[in-house]
């Protein structure tokens, strides 16, 4: 699904990510981790082309698509989908609204018909009830005055509205309580299929608990140096990352 | 050859224009007069056209135009019912416009009126170093008397639309609107240019509103650009009224709003919302005064903008609350979007209170879109242009929104679509 092939990138002229290579095929969950500082959210937000991010080095194929190429939007219309850290709150624009504009500008862009507003409702409904999240939170402005659980839902919410070919979970984890995880990983594991992939970037092991990944990578000073079954996870919640970065330092 | 000295007098801008023939009472005119004799227009040393240069305007001899007989004013039109007014090139243009007896309700032109009916004229404005009222009075060529009958309530649409059709032409009209006591109303005020150019609208309504009346001004300002436009409302409520007024500015080189509401009794409701959209060159200044002179009152004010390309705004937004006024709840707040670093807004709210125990805040804010929401909007497939449309539109749907006339929104959505690509 996605090809990462000695990608550089940094920001106001420091380097962050130093060589990255990763393979993610369709079907599979891939875990990243890496102790703060190592570049976990510089990768997503480079893989989703934020503007800040300059990319000096390296190449990214996406299912066929040279992903650097393309802007964040047409990223997104072939089948990106980043879940953000800190989703934004736009006041005054309307969830379904906005949401309804994505997916008929994606559609456009694949060169299908714009979708009814009576199909665009029943899968509201449909697609709310994978996160539990309040129908009525739907046609409230964009995670204004959401609390932490509720706008790690809507992301979930709108990753099932967008159906991507591969999401990329930026610690939406953090901050959430045991309930609202189990409802965001279940929401995850219900949108799992043969055809997309999923990267789960976080900082502890515990989401691994409900999403369980087929691969775990660590990530350290920018780049992936260890790569494992999900039992990886567990060493790594153990016995923390000071055994990674002295196994770097021997090297 | 050097730089003739550009004559910026008042007379140079009166010489092709001709004293009223309207009865207005005598000492008006002679007080206008003397105001204009020798004068020159206010520059921006003069604290109330600080931010609004009238060197442009200054600089014109406008005419008196001829009536096109044959221009179709149905397009300006916001209300396909009602009564319209149609005042093309500051006279009434009678083929286009359409009367409807509407019980309560009654509509003259100021030469059917009788001086009783325009005894209380003028009384609201001010003359002294108000060079644009003075030209109104002294160079009156149109007015309008509309009047609410008491506990009469008007639904069918009153509609007046101003209309410039001329190159550098003068249009000068003055509204006079009495709404009786516990009466409800509402009027619309369209200005539009159609193939006109340096063309300049001075348009000056007084709107008493009764006791217990409620009654609701909506201003659609569409002009093409090139011209100008300077419209004052003055406003007196009487206790227990609600005066509400819309101010939508989507097109014009200048426009200049001066709104003055004297709160004249006791618990009464004002609002007043402004929204303006502009780009190219405009510029575009609205000055407010509420004026709480009796207690137990509550007024809000929500002016917001959105300034794209070189365009300008000012926004001077005063409240006053007199020494007895106690127990006013005054709300006003000006928001602004620049879109380019060429866009630029003055905005100056103020309070002024000499009451202790009100409930008074103002604010101001100016800022750009919120990057890290566009790209957020991009990052769910929507493009660049949509995200900030979607962004724009949020933003000064808030204002917009608290006008729930659908016609006026209609017209509203169709301009700002066909000058902003938007689809609300």
């Amino acid at each position: 699904m996605i090809t990462i092939k000695n990608l550089h990138a940094s920001i106001d002229g420091k380097e962050i990510l130093k060589g990255l290579n990763l393979e993610v095929p369709a079907g599979q969950v891939h875990a990243i981790m890496g102790p703060n500082g190592a570049g976990k959210s510089t990768l997503a937000s480079v893989l989703a082309g934020r503007e800040d991010y300059e990319v000096t080095e390296g190449s990214v194929d996406f299912d066929g698509v040279d992903l650097l190429e393309l802007s964040t939007e047409d990223r997104a219309r072939e089948g990106m989908f980043l879940a953000f850290q800190y989703p934004v709150e736009i006041p005054g624009v309307s969830n379904v609204n906005f949401l309804r504009t994505a997916l008929n500008e994606i559609r456009e862009y694949r060169g299908q018909e714009a979708i009814s507003a009576k199909d665009f409702m029943a899968m509201v409904r449909e697609k709310s009830a994978i996160v539990e999240l309040d129908p009525k939170l739907a046609s409230r402005a964009v995670n204004e005055g959401f609390s932490g659980g509720e706008k790690k839902r809507n992301e979930i919410f709108q990753m099932a509205m967008l159906d991507p070919k591969l999401a990329i979970l930026d610690e939406t984890d953090s901050g959430l309580d045991i309930d609202a995880l189990r409802i965001v990983a279940s929401g995850v594991n219900k949108l799992r299929s043969e055809k997309n992939a999923t990267i789960v970037i976080t900082h502890y092991q515990r989401l691994l608990d409900y999403i369980i990944p087929d691969v775990v990578h660590v990530l350290y000073n920018g780049r992936i140096v260890k790569s494992g079954p999900k039992e990886l996870a567990l060493e790594l919640e153990e016995k923390g990352y000071d055994w990674i970065k002295a196994e770097q330092e021997e090297k | 050859m050097s730089e003739t000295q550009t004559d910026r007098t008042l007379s140079s801008f009166t010489k092709h224009l001709r004293q009223t023939e309207i009865s207005l009472p005598t000492n008006l005119i002679t007080t206008s007069l003397n105001e204009l004799n020798g004068k020159s227009f206010p520059t921006t040393r003069s604290e109330a056209w600080k931010y609004t240069r009238l060197t442009k305007l200054s600089k014109l001899s406008p005419t008196l135009a001829a009536l096109h007989d044959g221009v179709n004013s149905t397009p300006f039109a916001i209300h396909s019912t009602g009564n319209r007014i149609v005042i093309e090139n500051g006279a009434i243009h009678l083929n286009a416009t359409r009367f409807e007896t509407v019980s309560g309700l009654t509509i003259k032109r100021f030469s059917e009126c009788s001086a009783e009916e325009l005894q209380h004229i003028g009384s609201l404005l001010t003359l002294e170093n108000e060079p644009f009222n003075a030209l109104n009075t002294a160079y009156l060529q149109e007015g309008i008397f509309i009047q609410i009958a008491d506990k009469a309530q008007i639904d069918s649409p009153i509609e007046l639309i101003h209309l410039l059709t001329q190159m550098e032409c003068s249009a000068t009209i003055r509204l006079l609107v009495h709404v009786g006591k516990f009466a409800k109303a509402e009027l619309t005020i369209g200005t539009w240019a159609a193939g006109a150019e340096k063309s300049i609208l001075n348009a000056v309504t007084e709107i008493h509103v009764g006791e217990g009346a409620h009654f609701t001004l909506q201003k659609l300002q569409s002009e093409e650009e090139g011209n100008f436009q300077i419209c004052t409302e003055e406003i007196i409520q009487d206790k227990d009224s609600v005066f509400t007024m819309h101010t939508v500015t989507l097109n014009g080189t200048l426009v200049r709003n001066n709104v003055r509401v004297r709160v004249n009794g006791t618990n009464c409701e004002t609002n007043l919302y402004g929204a303006y959209l502009l780009k190219g060159n405009q510029h575009t200044d609205n000055h407010t005064v509420i004026d709480h002179m009796m207690p137990h009152c509550n007024s809000n004010e929500l002016y917001k903008g959105v300034i794209d390309e070189q365009a300008t705004a000012v926004f001077n937004g005063k409240v006053f609350v007199r020494k007895d006024a106690q127990k006013i709840n005054a709300f006003q707040s000006n928001g602004n979007v620049l879109m380019t670093d060429t866009a630029a807004v003055n905005s100056k709210p103020e309070l002024e209170i000499y009451a202790d125990d009100v409930k008074c805040s103002h604010g101001s804010t100016t800022g750009q879109l919120d990057e890290e929401a566009v790209f957020y909007l991009q990052s769910r497939g929507i493009s660049e242009r949509s995200a900030r449309n979607l962004l724009v539109e949020a933003f000064i749907g808030e204002v917009l929104d608290k006008n729930h006339n659908q016609d006026f929104a209609a017209k509203t959505n169709a301009i700002l679509n066909e000058r902003f690509g938007w689809e609300r």
